[in-house]
This record gives structure tokens, C-alpha cells and sequence, in this order.
């Protein structure tokens, strides 16, 4: 296999950026190009939720590399045009701009876009968040509201509404789930989430959908909820998952069914990879395909795709990760929770509230989550990695 | 090379320790980065820049020698 004379990495978040530097630090000197869809430099969005919509960090703070450390890097950027087209066999991507670009190898890292629900379109006051203006909008309107109604009970919707409730707004979470996480973690964990939103201030209406909103002026004055009940509204956030940004694809041929599908090397066709939120690989130690949307994931791949680029051949198989932070709780999830596993504390104690809970199912350590013991908890994260190279049965 | 820490910016994901164990260490009480070897050793180096490269936090700041 021969190093390619130059790379096109489309998308400049931490999967892209990622994956040129990890180029780099193997050796790479060819060209490297990126394109971002967003005019920013590249930038973290962990903090979006938290520090940033909190007000405690400069937006500034959250730009991933300073200007000197990318001009090391001696890539290209190209921002704000974002990619209309792919033609896998020239690996060449048109932009918005209708400027076109070709390379050897072509590394697709678009990652996600909210969804969004019926009916919020062309209302004022209803946010998603998933870019660096969607949160400085979002806390623009907050510090401006005093009720907010968050839209979703998983881990961004869960972080949204702890932030806000410490901004002081009077907080309504609404989700079809019993407790926040719920199918993330489980039903002990998600228990102690709820008591955890409870006490920190946010009003926990679960375990029924949102039907509509209702406005004044073409901005929000409230949700919809089955129940028929509505729940008064200054600001809405709607944070009920995202979806690969494929779009562009369509008609490249390659094979997109939720994420960009690619073989266990990351590849979705000859010289054209998947990184990030928006691959779909095929995880040889699970034995199934899999899509992660969580920063650890990012950058992990990034170093396999770089690698296979360079002519590696190895499968990559992660141990999935991720962490989330609500009010004084630091989470941290190792592998998988399935929801049927068996659930145990095996360091700490839940009434301490610091403790590590090891998911067990068939015999196998499938995963542990730690509650404010982020150091115990990895220490476990070799069980996880142990039961993923046994074989599976059966 | 010199590696500094900035053990505000530290989320605790403990990358940096599960790809350079040598250097990097997590305190008991957060999770929050300890280290271990301001000065690597050569062998060491190359694992360094990748745990600098992919900390979450970018909580890890190296000074190459020129």
C-alpha cells in the first residue's frame, strides 16, 4: 500500500482535526486539507453544555488548538462551506461555494445534527444545541427567561437542565423515559439522577411524550405534553438525540443506514474513510456495526483511521467511553449497559455518594460506571476489555 | 521534552493514563491528573504526545526541545 500524496478530511470538529494530527505524529508529510461546514476553528463541545452555557468559561476557551499549534500542523483548513457532494471513485467533494477538491484518500467526519420535533420550526425561543452559536443563543435566551423546558431525558438533556437550574431557572425536564438515562444506565443509576435533578432544583415530568407547542407571537409560551397537559414555557431546549449528517452522500454510493457504514478498519469504500459521530463501523470484538456520539470515540478513532490510512491493518476495536457531568456528579461509563444486565457496587457506596457499579450480563463484564470515583472506575475499565476479546458464544 | 499539567482543565477521563501509565497518574479522591515524570525518558515520548494529543481537555501542554 503506498502513503497517500494528500488527504481531504471533511468536517472540522475533534474527529477531523484529530485525524490529521494523528497523521501527523505517525510520520505522515503529504498534504492534509480539511473542510468544515462551520466558519470556527476547531473547537470541543463537551463544554457547550455545561461551562460554556453556564458562563463560565470565554467561548474562546473551548477553540481546541491555538493558531500557532494548527500552523504546525501544516494542514489547510477550509471553513464555513460545507460539502454537497462525494464522488468516491476521483474521491473528489463539492462545496456549497461550488468549489470542488480531490485527494488520495477522502475521510469522512460530519458528525451529527439534532433532530428536531414538529412543530418548532419558525417558533422563536426553542433551541437545540449541538454548535458553539446554539449554546451562546441558548444562554443568550436564558439569561433572559425564568422557565425553561427542557425536551429529552438523556445525557444532553440531562446537562442542560442541571446547568440551567444553576443558573437559577425554574427547570421542567420532559422525556418518555421513567428517570433521566434510564436506557443509558439502567434503572439504579437513572433512580439516583432523579433524586440528584430533584434535589438540585429540576421539576421531573417523565415518562410521557411532547404532542406540540404552544405560542404568543410567533415565540414559544409553552409544551404540549400527551397527557394534554401544558407546561408553561419562556426558553426551550429540545434534546432528544441526533442523526448523521449523510445527507451530502446520498448518491455517492456508498452505503449510509444511520451513520456512513464502513468495515472494521473504518473504511466505507477504496480510499475513503468514516471518523467520528457519523461512522457506522463494524466492531470485531462486539461482532455487530456501531455508531459512538461521544468525544473519547473522536479521537480514538481518528488514531485508528490515520493508522489504517498509513497501511495498517488492524480492526479497531475501543472500549466505549464517555462521561457526563450533572450538579456535583462526575459519571463515567466503560463498555456498554446493556438493560437487562446485572447490576453491582463493587467499590464504594451509593449512600456515600461516590461509588463503581460493574454491568454484568451472561457471566461477562459488559461494562462499569462510576458516580464521583473516575480513577476506581477505570481501573475496572481492563474487566470490560478482558470479556470483549473472549470469544462470544454461541 | 517538558510536560506541564493544568489540573483545573482536567476532566478525569484518564486517557492520558491508560495510554501512558509511566507518566500519568489520576489523584483517588477525582479522578483529576497527576504527574508522574515531568521529563520523560525517550522510549517514553512518543506515548506522551499521543496522550497529549487526544486528552479531552487538552489539559496537557508539551515543550519540545528544539
Amino acid at each position: 500500500m503506498n502513503t497517500p500524496r494528500n488527504v481531504l478530511v471533511v468536517g472540522a470538529s475533534v474527529a477531523g482535526l484529530s485525524t490529521v494530527e494523528s497523521l501527523r505524529r505517525k510520520g505522515y508529510h503529504g498534504a492534509a486539507t480539511v473542510l468544515g461546514a462551520e466558519a470556527h476553528l476547531p473547537y470541543d463541545r463537551p463544554p457547550l453544555s455545561k461551562q460554556v452555557l453556564a458562563g463560565a468559561w470565554e467561548p474562546g476557551r473551548t477553540q481546541l488548538r491555538t493558531e500557532a499549534e494548527l500552523s504546525a500542523l501544516d494542514a489547510e483548513f477550509v471553513l464555513g462551506d460545507a460539502a454537497t457532494s462525494l464522488d468516491p471513485a476521483t474521491r473528489t467533494v463539492h462545496t456549497e461555494s461550488g468549489h470542488a477538491w480531490s485527494a488520495d484518500t477522502v475521510v469522512i467526519a460530519t458528525g451529527v445534527r439534532p433532530r428536531t420535533l414538529p412543530g418548532q420550526d419558525g417558533l422563536e425561543g426553542i433551541h437545540v444545541l449541538r454548535t458553539l452559536d446554539d449554546a451562546l443563543a441558548l444562554r443568550a435566551d436564558l439569561l433572559a427567561a425564568s422557565r425553561l423546558v427542557v425536551v429529552g431525558d438523556g445525557v444532553l438533556g440531562a446537562e442542560i437542565a442541571a446547568t440551567a437550574a444553576g443558573l437559577g431557572l425554574a427547570v421542567t425536564m420532559v422525556g418518555p423515559q421513567p428517570a433521566p438515562l434510564a436506557a443509558q444506565v439502567g434503572p439504579l443509576v437513572s433512580s439516583l439522577l432523579a433524586d440528584l435533578h430533584t434535589a438540585g432544583g429540576v421539576q421531573l415530568r417523565l415518562g410521557t411524550g411532547v404532542s406540540g407547542f404552544t405560542s404568543r407571537r410567533h415565540h414559544v409560551a409553552g409544551v404540549c405534553l400527551m397527557t394534554g397537559e401544558v407546561l408553561p414555557a419562556d426558553v426551550v431546549v429540545v434534546a432528544v438525540g441526533a442523526d448523521p449528517v449523510t445527507g451530502w452522500l446520498a448518491g455517492s454510493g456508498l452505503t449510509l443506514d444511520n451513520g456512513v457504514v464502513c468495515d472494521s478498519r473504518c473504511r466505507a469504500a477504496a480510499d475513503v474513510y468514516a471518523v467520528g459521530d457519523v461512522a457506522r463501523w463494524h466492531h470485531e470484538g462486539y461482532g455487530t456495526s456501531m455508531r459512538l456520539e461521544n468525544r473519547t470515540n473522536a479521537t480514538e478513532q481518528a488514531a485508528a483511521v490515520a493508522a489504517a490510512i498509513l497501511g495498517e491493518d488492524r480492526p479497531y476495536t475501543p472500549v466505549p467511553y464517555y462521561w457526563t457531568d450533572q450538579f456535583d456528579v462526575k459519571l463515567q461509563v466503560h463498555g456498554l449497559l446493556p438493560a437487562a444486565a446485572e447490576v453491582t457496587i463493587v467499590d464504594g457506596y451509593v449512600t456515600a455518594g461516590r461509588f463503581v457499579a460493574r454491568y454484568e450480563q451472561d457471566g461477562r463484564t459488559t461494562g462499569v460506571l462510576g458516580w464521583n470515583m473516575p480513577k476506581q472506575t477505570r481501573l475496572r475499565r481492563q474487566e470490560v476489555a478482558d470479556a470483549l476479546t473472549e470469544p462470544v458464544p454461541a | 521534552m517538558k510536560i506541564s499539567i493544568d489540573q483545573e482543565k482536567c476532566c478525569a477521563a484518564g486517557t492520558c493514563v491508560t495510554i501512558a501509565p509511566e507518566v500519568f497518574d489520576q489523584r483517588d479522591e477525582d479522578g483529576v491528573v497527576i504527574l508522574l515524570l515531568s521529563d520523560p525518558p525517550a522510549d517514553l515520548q512518543a506515548s506522551v504526545r499521543e496522550a497529549a494529543g487526544v486528552c479531552p481537555a487538552m489539559a496537557i501542554r508539551l515543550q519540545e526541545e528544539a
